[in-house]
């Protein structure tokens, strides 16, 4: 993974400090509420409903060992003993205290760890694909250009004070596991007719309240003039964005209101006066490229075979929990965070400081999160997935459970976010319960719950197979459905079922729902196959079947 | 009211905004509206004081092109500290039209965003809080290093 240079060291330090400086003159009444506000949320800091939380990037989802165990120290210091995994590969603290946010950060410091840009209205960080370097159906690894916009977008001082929000996403395989067509610009590395590797660029994508997505702007971009498009774009939009309505303001609205060919033509004019003074050269790739190169495997990994198949719980796990390797004999693992009784994407201090260990031991001192807020170790030799399998159980962290109904994307909700209609976690926890059923579980197959607990849709609800949108009515819980929706390469939007449904209906009507699944899927159809085919109606029919009496 | 330029405090600054509707005298330093700099330049250039531009956020800087001689200074004045247009006009001005004369920040602008317009072009500060002079000069050297390439 990228180590750090003394530049990039000297860079997150001085940012520790200026914002030490900023805490200071906010506490000390020199700085108003507002201005602090601004300032302290584009180093990720939020004022929540108990306390500030406090969102720490992790540059597309790549950590060390030695930085999982500042994570934990800092939960145990600063926090109650645990963080929260987000959607976006990030890591959240929900207690801290904020006079001791700059200590917090020196300590993240300390590991080559910060939350710059993690909130407000500026480049947010980059996300990638989880399994980046190790799968089977690569055209290149995504990191290193991941980390080239990474340090392209920090503290970039034109594009500091955006109209809003901005995500960049990159995806380096033929199946897309980043929702790369859900982001501000998604770039897709692609070859041409001449077997040369560049991007298709799509912009004007984005989750949120006005779920849209992103369309190809450029579908192939040379490597030399990744920088400077993605500048163009950005000057485009730092002009043209709407500012009059936070609404209407991200650049999904400028690409839908300006027109596609229009943007397009716009932002094609800004980038050839400037593509040719801002090269990305060779010599800067090949370097990066040299940053991200595949550990050292054993040869003799195949050799060694996979062992305690006969035990089901192991089956189970290896079946759901473990996916193909590039090279042969390995393995990638996924980490549920997902267990029954836990918040989705939550990790105790104890669970974290044990998973360093193990990929210390078992997959060269790496681990990576994915947006559906799992952990990933991604060189597992085949030979040690039995034992690691029974270490991960023995600290809950190996519920099999990947891509199934209960691993659910699910935003932190009314317990701590100040925005939210609903209790996502107590929700996601009672459907959960009604699917406790293994057998029933693994019988419904590959599904996408996700669910948010207000219009701001962290939980990307919007493109869950089956979507939850926490409303309020009349200072009630209710929860809209959609169905169909999907971050993959076939990016779709769910369709809303109908009314709103009470709180104490979500469950069955969720059961419900995969009811009429089972009852109609053709063969292997998966959940998502059966509703493109069947449409909606027989869905509602069953949903809504006690109001029509 | 204090100007810092080029990281040092000015003695004292002549320069004042002529709204459109305004007259203007033969003497003096003013800046002025695109739209008056288009519609009287002869006029303008033809006085005894000297003349620059203010500029607001949603002006565009591209009908400037090929049109600034005799413009020694321009204002970017900054509505709100939130709209960051200004900060893309100072990087034009400077990389685009090749303008060499002084671009100052004007206006709701934060002490904590002037290391970020010194690096797209912005070589002056005018300062309505004469208290905060200390701070402004130190946060322009906020960062020591960087990863983009600089206006100037």
């Amino acid at each position: 993974m990228y180590q750090y240079t003394d530049d990039d060291q000297t860079l997150i330090e001085e940012r520790v400090a200026q914002f030490r400086g900023q805490t200071r003159r906010f506490l000390d009444g020199e700085l108003g509420g507002e201005e602090f506000k601004a300032l302290r949320l584009m180093n990720g800091l939020y004022i929540q409903t108990h306390a500030p939380m406090l969102r720490v990037a992790v540059p597309y989802g790549l950590l060390s060992s030695r930085q999982l165990r500042k994570l934990a120290e800092v939960a145990r210091e600063y926090d109650k003993g645990y963080c929260h995994f987000t959607t976006r590969q990030n890591v959240q603290y929900n207690w801290p205290e904020l006079a001791r946010v700059p200590d917090l950060l020196a300590e993240l410091a300390t590991v080559q760890m910060h939350a710059i840009q993690t909130s407000g209205n500026c480049l947010r960080n980059t996300t990638s694909d989880h399994l980046a370097g190790v799968s089977t159906d690569e055209i290149e690894d995504p990191r290193p250009y991941c980390e080239i916009i990474r340090q392209w977008t920090t503290l970039h001082p034109e594009f500091a004070f955006l109209p809003r929000k901005f995500k960049i996403a990159v995806s380096g395989s033929e199946r897309d596991r980043a929702a790369v067509q859900l982001h501000d610009i998604g770039l897709y590395l692609v070859k041409n007719h001449s077997g040369e590797t560049g991007f298709r660029v799509l912009a004007g994508g984005g989750l949120g309240r006005t779920p849209i997505i992103g369309q190809t702007v450029k579908p192939f971009l040379e490597i030399k003039y990744l920088l400077s498009y993605l500048e163009a774009i950005l000057r485009v939009y730092n002009l043209h964005g709407r500012r009059d309505n936070k609404y209407k303001a991200r650049i999904k609205i400028l690409v839908k209101e300006t027109g596609l060919e229009k943007f397009t033509a716009m932002v094609e004019d800004e980038w050839l006066r400037t593509r040719d003074g801002m090269l990305l050269d060779d010599e800067r790739v090949a370097a990066m490229k040299a940053q991200f190169t595949p550990p050292a495997y054993d040869l003799h990994a195949a050799d060694a075979p996979l062992a305690g198949l006969e035990d089901a719980g192991f089956a189970r796990w290896f079946k759901y929990n473990t996916v193909e390797h590039r090279v042969a004999g390995y393995r990638v693992v996924f980490l549920s965070l997902k267990a029954p009784d836990s918040p989705p994407g939550d990790i105790t201090a104890g669970q974290l400081d044990a998973v360093a260990d193990l990929a210390d031991q078992y997959s060269f001192g790496e681990i990576r999160s994915s947006h559906r807020q799992n952990l990933v170790m991604a060189d597992v030799r085949q030979a040690d997935l039995f034992t690691l399998w029974r270490k991960l159980d023995a600290i809950g962290l190996a519920t099999a459970n990947i891509g199934l109904a209960t691993d659910m994307i699910c935003c932190p909700g009314l317990d701590f976010c100040s925005l939210a209609n609903a209790g996502s976690i107590g929700v996601a926890r009672e459907i959960n319960e009604a699917l406790d059923d293994i057998d029933y579980l693994h019988d419904i197959g590959d599904l996408k719950i996700n669910m948010s607990g207000c219009m701001n849709g962290c939980a990307h609800q919007s493109v869950g197979h089956i979507g939850i949108l926490g409303v309020d009515k009349n200072g009630e819980e209710w929860y809209q459905l959609t169905l169909g929706g999907s971050s993959d390469n076939e990016a779709a939007l769910g369709e809303r079922l109908g009314p709103a449904v009470a709180k104490n209906r979500i469950t069955r009507t969720v059961t419900d729902i995969l009811a009429v699944y089972l009852q109609l899927r053709l063969e292997d159809e998966t959940f998502l196959q059966t509703v493109n085919r069947i449409g909606l109606e027989p869905f509602r029919e069953r949903v809504y079947a006690d109001h029509k009496k | 009211m204090q100007i810092i330029k080029n990281k040092q405090l000015l003695a004292g600054d002549n320069w004042s905004f002529a709204a459109d509707d305004s007259e203007i005298g033969d003497s003096g330093d003013i800046t002025v509206s695109i739209e008056r700099w288009k519609a009287a330049k002869h006029a303008l250039l033809q006085r005894a004081g000297k003349t620059g531009l203010r500029l607001r956020p949603a002006d565009d800087v591209a009908v400037l092109d090929g049109d600034l001689d005799g413009v020694e200074l321009i204002e970017l004045d900054f509505s709100g500290f939130g709209d960051g247009r200004p900060f893309s006009q100072a990087r034009l001005l400077r990389s685009r039209l090749a303008y060499q004369g002084e671009i100052r920040a004007v206006g709701n602008y934060l002490p904590d965003q002037v290391y970020y317009l010194i690096r797209v072009g912005v070589n002056a500060f005018r300062l309505e809080n004469e208290a905060q002079i200390p701070l402004v000069l130190s946060c322009m050297d906020d960062f020591s290093v960087n990863y983009q390439a600089s206006s100037i």
